[in-house]
């Protein structure tokens, strides 16, 4: 048993002295978005979830430094993955506490990414672990996997264009395994067949959840006011 | 005939009775809307506690538009009860008064006499949704304001954008009182029966309980009988707040899922309607008054 | 004289129950016509008949000249009725539902027609009132007031008095004489009394278990000379045998539950009497009365209204 155990621990040193400069990498990231202060940004996002009807909605996004965000539709209403700040990047990468390993590269949209896995140090992080797919040349993060405590597993991929030197992306595509979603007919009032409502859900619930969020009009460094983002 | 249906509106609208129906409508909204509007918080986390454990809702689900959907839902089931109040009394009140035999004897056929009670009872049943507009919909959309409208389903839920709400909402009242017509023929049907009028009422609401409860259930056995029933089809008003999605499950703006599914309830609504009337013209013509 | 209402070989028949029975009469305009019998005899029957509210098993209603069957409308419009208990709207105030009414009956009044109409009645001054705050007096003649409104040429009045103290009874009485002779109306009065009818009316119909007993003048019915006396004898086959022999022979009109029936006048009652006793007939009574009276009391023999039978 404790054989084992010095031989885990083991691999695990040998494997952080092997991570040391992928977390140069991933601060020279984090100071390429940290040039962005705060932001405002059109978008639209679509939600793609089975057993969510809704339709493409036209969204504001605030952020601002460290870690404040807030999609606003119009409207009001929006279904976000839980755990919806990790709709935007810098809020993965927003400490400092992680250990960074490499895990090799792998080609992401026809761009060849480093794989850079992100432990964090903090015990009581709500973040397991963050798969990052970096774009070094233009340390761009075009993927990120990130594995949550209690929400699952998101993934986030980013297209970027003219915003690209900012690392602010054009394009997020969201996505996450949904859990069923159930609510008894006698709550909901009901009285439609069963089996056309079950095959329309089991028609949709064959996907996984999708959230496509594309920006447009960002507006940088301008500043916020924080009531923006009280809600 | 037009005097016919003036003389039974007026003697509708002379009547304590008519008012608690309306009375009831404002006391339960206006009670509804007071509990949401002070504890609307606790009530929207109620709902939104957990939506498939993957997905939480941002902004304020609690606007005008979905208090106007919980109090069709809810009121949509004690209306036709206030709906029979009237409509089954029509002609057993009459008969119970002892006016009836008055009212026979003027120089009026049964059957006018019977469509002019009818269309006065649709008239009263109309005016009824339209008090029940003007309190849960324009009321609530002053007091709680506009907003998309998030609706849970039993197996999915509905976004609905704020601009794509109001005609639902239009269409969902000509529904609503197409169904309440509905209710209103079949209590109108059942009291040319009595001499009383609190029978054909019970007699009414126990037949829309009785199969409401046939089209919950969910026994095979009943599923089949479920498209024949009345009941099945009061509630179709909902279809309209249920959209199309596209193939990359956008939902479409304006759309309805299942708009045949809104005629089918509709003509059903309809043929019951003709049926129940019908009815009544017929056996009543054929019918001894001893009241 | 016009025939008002011509009814021939009227039936009804509930289930088990034949409620009228092959019934035919006549009113001609003017009359003041009584429409005698008990309880369940068939009088609301027959007059819900008259008023469609009940379809005839079989037979022929005839009202103005007219069949009532095809023209109900024309017919209805021009009749006034009060059936049974004069029932109106309750929640509504005398006035209203005499306009409420006319309306019914075509008729525009003006308020002051309405008062009018009101004031006849003797409800002028509760016009206002809701009509669930009126005796039963006062709604018996909002219900005559009803049925006038429209100004009918037949008014008809199913037991206008029940209900009633002696002196709603003498008003109804007096509105009844007062529309007779005043403004010429055709009354039909039905009532299970025959001191009610027998002081208004002029012609009279006394039905029972549905089936016509007798209808007539009621001066006719009311005659001296029209006598009748039943004779109560030892042995009746007897007695008939020698009253035919006699010169009564004419008056005789036959037997019935065991007494002779004889017509004659009043004054001749001391000359049979004399007759009999010389013909040895072994006489155990003799009843005199008039011919109304003697039909109703065959209607109503051993019931409790024969006491409220005067003169």
């Amino acid at each position: 048993m404790y054989k084992i155990f010095l031989l885990i621990v083991g691999f695990q040193i040998s494997i952080f002295v092997q991570g040391q400069d992928m977390t140069a990498l991933v601060m020279k990231v984090k100071a390429k978005l940290d040039q962005v202060n705060d932001y405002e940004a059109d978008g639209n996002m679509k939600t793609d979830v089975s057993f969510i009807k809704a339709p493409v909605g036209k969204v504001k996004i605030y952020f601002k430094k460290p870690n404040k965000f807030r999609l606003k539709k119009e409207g009001g209403i929006s279904l976000l993955p839980k755990g919806g700040v990790s709709v935007n990047m810098s809020s993965v990468i927003a400490t400092n506490d992680f250990v960074a390993l490499a895990a090799g590269e792998s080609i992401v949209n026809g761009t060849t990414c480093k794989i850079v896995k992100l432990l964090p140090i903090n015990e009581a992080s709500e973040i397991v672990l963050t798969t990052l797919y970096i774009d070094e040349p233009n340390l761009l993060v075009r993927k990120a996997i990130t594995t949550t405590k209690e929400n699952g597993t998101y993934e986030m991929e980013m297209n970027y264009g003219g915003y690209a030197k900012y690392g602010l992306p054009e394009k997020v595509i969201f996505s996450f395994n949904t859990k069923d979603y159930k609510l008894p007919k006698g709550i909901t009032l009901e009285f439609d067949d069963n089996e056309k409502a079950l095959s329309d859900a089991q028609k949709l619930k064959n996907k996984k959840g999708r959230v496509e969020i594309t920006y447009a009009n960002y507006i940088i460094n301008k500043g916020i006011a924080d009531a923006i983002f009280v809600k | 005939m037009l005097t016919l249906i003036q003389i039974e509106l007026y003697k509708i609208f002379r009547r304590p009775r008519t008012y608690i129906a309306f009375g009831a409508i404002a006391a339960l909204i206006l009670i509804i809307q007071f509990g949401l509007k002070l504890d609307g918080k606790s009530y929207s986390d109620f709902l939104m506690k957990d939506i498939g454990g993957s997905m939480v809702i941002d902004g304020n689900i609690i606007n005008g538009y979905l208090i106007c959907y919980i109090m069709l839902q809810l009121l949509l089931v004690h209306v036709p009860l206030l709906v029979a109040l009237i409509a089954a009394d029509m002609i057993s009140g009459e008969a119970n008064m002892g006016t009836l035999r008055l009212l026979l004897s003027k120089p009026y056929s049964r059957t006018e006499l019977l469509l002019a009670k009818f269309l006065a009872a649709t008239v009263y049943t109309i005016m009824l949704l339209i008090w029940l507009a003007i309190l849960a919909l324009f009321l609530s959309m002053w007091i709680f304001g506009l907003g998309d409208l998030f609706l849970m389903k039993s197996s999915y839920v509905v976004l609905i954008n704020q601009n794509d709400v109001f005609w639902r909402y239009a269409g969902a009242f000509v529904f609503a009182a197409l169904a309440m017509v509905t209710v209103a023929a079949l209590g109108f049907f059942l009291s040319i029966f009595a001499e009383n009028s609190i029978g054909p009422i019970v007699a009414t609401m126990s037949f829309i309980v009785f199969f409401t409860i046939l089209s919950t259930l969910n026994i095979p056995i009943f599923n089949v009988l479920k498209p024949y029933l009345f009941t099945t089809h009061l509630i179709s008003w909902k279809e309209f707040f249920d959209l199309k999605v596209n193939d990359a499950n956008e939902a479409i703006i304006g759309s309805i899922q299942n708009p045949q599914r809104i005629i089918t309830s509709a003509l059903v609504l309809l043929l019951h309607i003709v049926g129940f009337v019908g009815g009544a013209i017929f056996i009543f013509n054929k019918k001894d008054v001893l009241s | 004289m016009q025939q008002i209402v011509r009814v021939t070989d009227l039936t009804k028949q509930f289930k088990n129950l034949t409620a009228v029975d092959h019934l035919s009469y006549t009113v001609n305009e003017g009359d003041v016509y009584g429409f005698l019998g008990q309880n369940g005899a068939g009088k609301s029957t027959s007059i819900r008949m008259m008023l469609t509210l009940i379809k005839p098993t079989a037979g022929h209603i005839e009202i103005f000249g007219m069949d009532l069957a095809k023209n109900r409308r024309e017919i209805l419009r021009n009749i006034g009725a009060v059936i049974e208990k004069p029932d109106v709207y309750k929640y509504l105030s005398a006035y209203d539902n005499l306009q409420l009414f006319a309306r019914l009956s075509g008729i525009r009044s003006t308020r002051k027609q309405m008062m009018d109409q009101l004031e006849m009645v003797g409800l002028a001054q509760r016009a206002e009132d809701k009509v669930k705050t009126f005796s039963q007096g006062m709604k018996q003649r909002l219900g005559i007031g009803i049925a006038l409104v429209h100004n009918p040429q037949l008014i008809i009045l199913d037991e206008p008095t029940n209900g009633l103290d002696p002196q709603g009874i003498a008003d109804i009485r007096n509105l009844i004489l007062h529309l007779s002779r005043e403004s010429n109306k055709t009354i039909i009065v039905s009532s299970h009394l025959l001191s009610e009818i027998e002081q208004i009316a002029t012609r009279v119909l006394i039905i029972d278990k549905g089936k016509k007993l007798v209808e007539g003048n009621a001066t006719e019915l009311l005659d001296p000379a029209q006598t009748i006396v039943e004779l109560q004898t030892l042995d009746n086959a007897f007695a008939l045998q020698q009253l035919q022999l006699s010169n009564w022979t004419d008056k005789v009109q036959g037997q019935r539950n065991n007494t002779i029936v004889i017509k004659l006048d009043r004054k001749e009652i001391p000359a049979l009497h004399t007759d009999l006793m010389n013909m040895q007939i072994q006489l155990l009574s003799l009843q005199p009365r008039h011919s109304l009276e003697d039909y109703f009391l065959q209607v109503t023999s051993g019931n409790q209204h024969v006491d409220t039978y005067t003169n």
